[in-house]
């Protein structure tokens, strides 16, 4: 996809009408990159663009200024048609050093447009880019419309008569100039920026009027630079009607549990440790303590799950949240959780692993930890949420799963759709679905603390606090009538068994599977988690193109599977998994599907599917069988 | 108060149905007597008391209390203990645990509990040994100590577990030996009275693995002259005859005959509990003889719970969030038609 194709053919007069574009700022990790592709996202949000977004920072949080691994970025991905990805190919980029050039340059496709800081361009500043020339003189980006400005004397210039600047202020506000350059190219009003910059420097007017100053700047100077051919404009979107915001997949994790807690009527308890790129859950639920939150930042990741399974012994909603390390550090915890059989949700936002890995990057590499990473045979229910704004469905069904079933649920969610954003219709609680909860607050006779839900198998939850309900839990096995601690072999076996048919049994509680695009044929793509945008982009794509044949089932539920999932295998001739690993949803299928021969595409970069990657696979695979 | 609705329990009430494990000649025994016949002395109801506990023989007490209770893994009860309370601060929570269990692998979360000054009470059973695992040195074993992992002798020397607790800010720490079941009893009871985490050391022995390890304190022939029980506002007098006593002298604590050298009753030193300087408490921790039993330090302070608390509340009172509806259509929205 380039430009040209994006093109609608109702052009008019100088504006270009788009179905889409992919926009990526980039700069020194001190050049307020992320600020500035938020705004942007946001006001085309507001303008009625579905839009999705991407940040892309570097692990050090002050790296050198002008290395390259000091680059932060921003890409946003905004259309008039649905937007499920922040995109591949980089239609504009806005590289506001050498640095941020050099890195960012691959994403572009030639022909394509860059619109350069040129006053960064200073030898100290291409040496640190590991420039030998000059890129801007030496004839390497012939093949790209290069917007050259310089963007940090403009940004002097217009704020020379404004006083109490110091000239770092001065050239911090030089991203504004970029952002309102932007605005211009693509006819976004900047009324939504000034007021954030109204609000956000409220009690700094020197700094409220620089940064106004600067925007507008760059807003004027874009209109009357010759140099900008042209200008685009997307176009709304159709989306469904009702009242939108836009939402960061980690803070729809947060409101998932919020709308959960109010739901079930329980209060809502959170033991946590930080670690990227899970913390922003954390940082989201401290503020609402007037909801009631039980925000609780622990000592590590131990006494994070740990103080969790104490909240869950004692009533509460309770959830923790990590990724992968984090995650081999609660596993011990976890299986104390499954054999007492606590309702309890832990979340982990996978990252690049193994070990610290690649923490700022995505990956999908936790799933077998989720599965099995446990000592002893310890089945949890493990799901996972495929985009940002559906992390808030899928904690909202994690925390119902965990307490209608009593049992530890892992939610996985990822870097990518944690970090990304998307536009949201907004839930109310209202609309959500009952969750119902296995508390006993009456004195029984006979009361056993194992008591199943002949259904679900479900134990009773009796919590402190109730009279006559006094019992122990632990660790030990216990029998399967009291409750006390047994080493009988037949009960260890029975108990094992029963606990995992509990979790088999989660699957009569769970939606089937289904395809999208074809409901049989010659291919079927699968997927799980957080590459939902990527796989229906490019599946979606290939429909359209005329490649019907190839259909496409997403995974949210891990373990158990759907029901009828194999049914679905045996409708396709072909069927490929797509993961970002080396393999590891493909063989929990083999285990549960031998009858079936699973292809793989698999990628380990720390990055997303490319569309391109995508179609080019799904394309070979249908043209063999033809 | 609600207090006067509270049934009148006996030591009964607090024995469950499992029969005790431990092994003949256990202080484990008498610590468990011991607290059955405190709790109807404090005032709780059976169904707001919660034992929980980590790994060890120590740690199959819960078991034993017919009350609420979880068995947790190794090391990890303060940190189980610290959800529960936070969850329901109406609940008295107890974590069980060995010296083992809370300063070796629990390390983290014992000191960690203390700062935070939680309000729970923390029995700590000291064996200075691995008893569960069959005699191997623990972190409070002595150097030189043959063990089935120092058949040489332990080459690391040992945690204070009550100068640990100090330096890591507990505000409540006592130390009783494991055959004084009277003075245990009074200390779970004013454990239970502290407001924030009370932690209590017993001097126990294992009968197994480490017998006698404690003899030299706490045998019956010799406490008198080798423990001084202390307790807040009276003078620190030790001695079957009453007569010997703690002075400071310059930076250091001594021990003193009254009637000798002048020495009279005035000179001794009164124990001061609740001094928020801990630095007389460390120094009494610390000493060999005689060793210091009864309530050390007991500091009022004000807990994690009432912080939270006061902060919740005025979170609650400013905020313009009553139900998720108002966050969720709060700030920047749009509408699609
Ligand atoms: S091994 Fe020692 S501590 Fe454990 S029960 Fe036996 S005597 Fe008590």
């Amino acid at each position: 996809m380039n430009v040209e194709n994006k093109i609608a053919k109702n052009t008019k007069g100088q504006i270009e009408v788009l179905e889409a574009v992919v926009i990526r700022f980039v700069g020194d990790s001190g050049d307020g990159m992320q600020l500035t592709g938020t705004q942007f996202s946001d006001t085309s949000a507001m303008f009625g663009n579905d839009v999705a977004t991407f940040p892309n920072y570097p692990a050090e949080i002050r790296a050198p200024q002008g290395s390259l691994y000091g680059v932060s970025g921003f890409q946003v991905h905004i259309g008039s048609m649905e937007i499920n990805t922040p995109g591949d190919d980089v239609d504009l980029l806005v590289a506001m050093n050498p640095a941020g050039l050099k890195t960012n340059l691959y994403a572009v496709k030639p022909g394509h447009t860059i619109i350069v800081d040129t006053d960064s361009f200073t030898k100290k500043n291409l040496e640190k880019a590991q420039y030998k020339t000059n890129p801007l003189e030496d004839g390497s980006l012939a093949n790209y419309r290069i917007i050259e400005v310089g963007m940090t004397t403009l940004t002097k210039e217009a704020l020379k008569n404004v006083d109490g600047l110091d000239n770092k202020s001065i050239t911090r506000s030089k991203n504004m100039f970029a952002l309102g350059m932007v605005y211009w190219m693509y006819h976004r009003a900047r009324e939504h920026t000034i007021d954030f910059i109204n609000k956000k420097f409220k009690s700094k007017p020197e700094i409220i009027e620089a940064n106004t100053k600067v925007l507008n700047a760059g807003y004027y100077f874009a209109e009357t630079l010759e140099l900008i051919p042209n200008a685009y404009t997307i176009v709304p979107a159709k989306m469904a009607p009702g009242t939108y915001r836009i939402i960061m997949g980690n803070a729809a994790t947060a409101w998932g549990f919020l709308a959960a807690a109010e739901k079930s009527g329980l209060e809502l308890f959170l033991g946590s440790y930080p670690i990227t790129p899970a913390t922003d859950i954390l940082h989201e639920l401290v503020k609402h303590k007037h909801f009631g939150v039980k925000a609780f930042q622990a000592e590590d990741e131990i006494a994070g799950i740990s103080s969790a399974i104490g909240a869950a012994f004692a009533g509460d909603l309770a959830i923790t949240t990590t990724s992968g390390p984090g995650l081999a550090l609660k596993g011990e915890a976890l299986g104390l959780a499954m054999m007492i059989e606590l309702p309890l949700v832990v979340v982990n936002v996978q990252r690049g692993g193994p070990s610290t890995g690649l923490p700022t990057k995505t990956e999908q590499s936790d799933l077998l930890q989720a599965m099995y990473g446990r000592n002893g045979e310890s089945p949890v229910i493990v799901i996972a949420a495929s985009t940002p704004s559906n992390c808030f469905n899928f904690a909202y069904e994690a925390s119902k799963l965990a307490l209608e079933h009593m049992t530890p649920v892992i939610l996985l969610t990822d870097g990518y759709i944690a970090n990304g954003s998307a536009p949201w219709k907004i839930k109310t609680v209202d609309e959500m679905p009952e969750i119902r909860n296995n508390k006993v607050s009456e004195i029984k006779e006979n009361f056993h603390p194992y008591d199943r839900d002949q259904k679900s198998l479900a134990r009773n939850w009796a919590i402190p606090g109730t009279p006559g309900l006094e019992h122990r839990v632990g660790g030990l096995e216990k029998d399967k009538v009291t409750g006390n601690v047994s080493y009988v072999p037949e009960n260890h076996e029975y108990m094992t068994k029963i606990r995992a048919e509990k979790i088999k049994r989660v699957q009569n509680y769970i939606p089937e599977i289904a395809s999208e695009f074809a409901q049989k044929g010659d291919l079927l793509v699968v997927g799980w988690g957080g590459t939902y945008g990527s796989l229906y982009t490019a599946v979606k794509q290939l429909n359209d193109d005329g490649f019907t044949n190839i259909g496409y089932a997403h995974f949210n539920y891990i373990n158990p599977l759907p029901k009828n999932t194999e049914d679905l295998f045996k409708k396709f001739k072909k069927i490929i998994v797509c993961e970002l690993n080396n393999g590891q949803f493909v063989n929990v299928l083999r285990i549960h599907f031998n009858g079936f021969e699973f292809l793989q595409h698999n990628k380990i970069q720390g990055l997303p599917f490319s569309n391109s990657e995508l179609t080019e696979k799904f394309k070979q695979l249908v043209s063999v069988s033809e | 108060m609600e207090t006067t609705a509270i049934k009148q329990y006996t030591f009964k009430d607090f024995a469950s149905d499992q029969e005790v494990r431990w092994c003949p000649g256990c202080d484990d025994y008498v610590i468990l007597r011991s607290m059955q016949k405190a709790l109807p002395e404090m005032g709780v109801k059976k169904e707001d008391v919660v034992f929980i506990s980590g790994i060890g023989c120590s740690s199959r007490f819960p078991y034993y209390m017919d009350t609420y209770g979880m068995h947790g893994i190794h090391g990890r009860a303060p940190a189980i203990a610290t959800g529960v309370k936070l969850a329901n601060p109406n609940l008295s929570v107890w974590v069980i645990t060995g010296d083992g269990d809370s300063l070796a692998i629990g390390g983290n979360h014992f000191i960690h509990v203390l700062r935070r000054n939680i309000d729970l009470n923390i029995i700590l059973f000291n064996n200075e040994i691995y008893g569960l695992t069959k005699g191997q040195f623990s972190p409070t074993s002595l150097v030189g100590q043959k063990t089935k992992s120092s058949p040489y002798g332990n080459t690391q020397p040992p945690f204070s577990p009550g100068e640990l607790a100090l330096g890591a800010g507990a505000r409540f720490f006592a130390r009783v030996g494991g055959n004084t079941p009277k003075e245990m009893t009074t200390i779970f009871i004013e454990s239970e009275k502290f407001k924030g985490t009370a932690l209590v050391e017993i001097l126990q022995n294992c009968v197994i693995f480490n017998d006698g390890c404690f003899t030299q304190y706490t045998d019956k022939a010799v406490r008198e002259d080798k423990q001084l029980y202390v307790e807040h506002g009276k003078p620190m007098i030790f001695g079957k005859e009453r007569d010997k006593g703690l002075v400071l002298n310059k930076l250091k604590l001594e021990v003193v005959t009254i009637g000798e050298n002048g020495v009279t009753q005035e000179d001794i030193l009164v124990h001061d509990a609740k001094d928020s300087d801990p630095t007389l408490h460390q120094m009494l921790v610390r000493l060999d003889y005689p060793l210091i039993t009864g309530i050390i330090r007991s500091f009022d302070d004000i807990t994690l719970g009432e912080r939270e608390d006061d902060l919740t509340a005025a979170v609650k009172f400013n905020s313009k969030f009553k139900k998720t509806n108002d966050l969720f259509f709060s700030g920047e929205t749009y509408e699609v038609k």
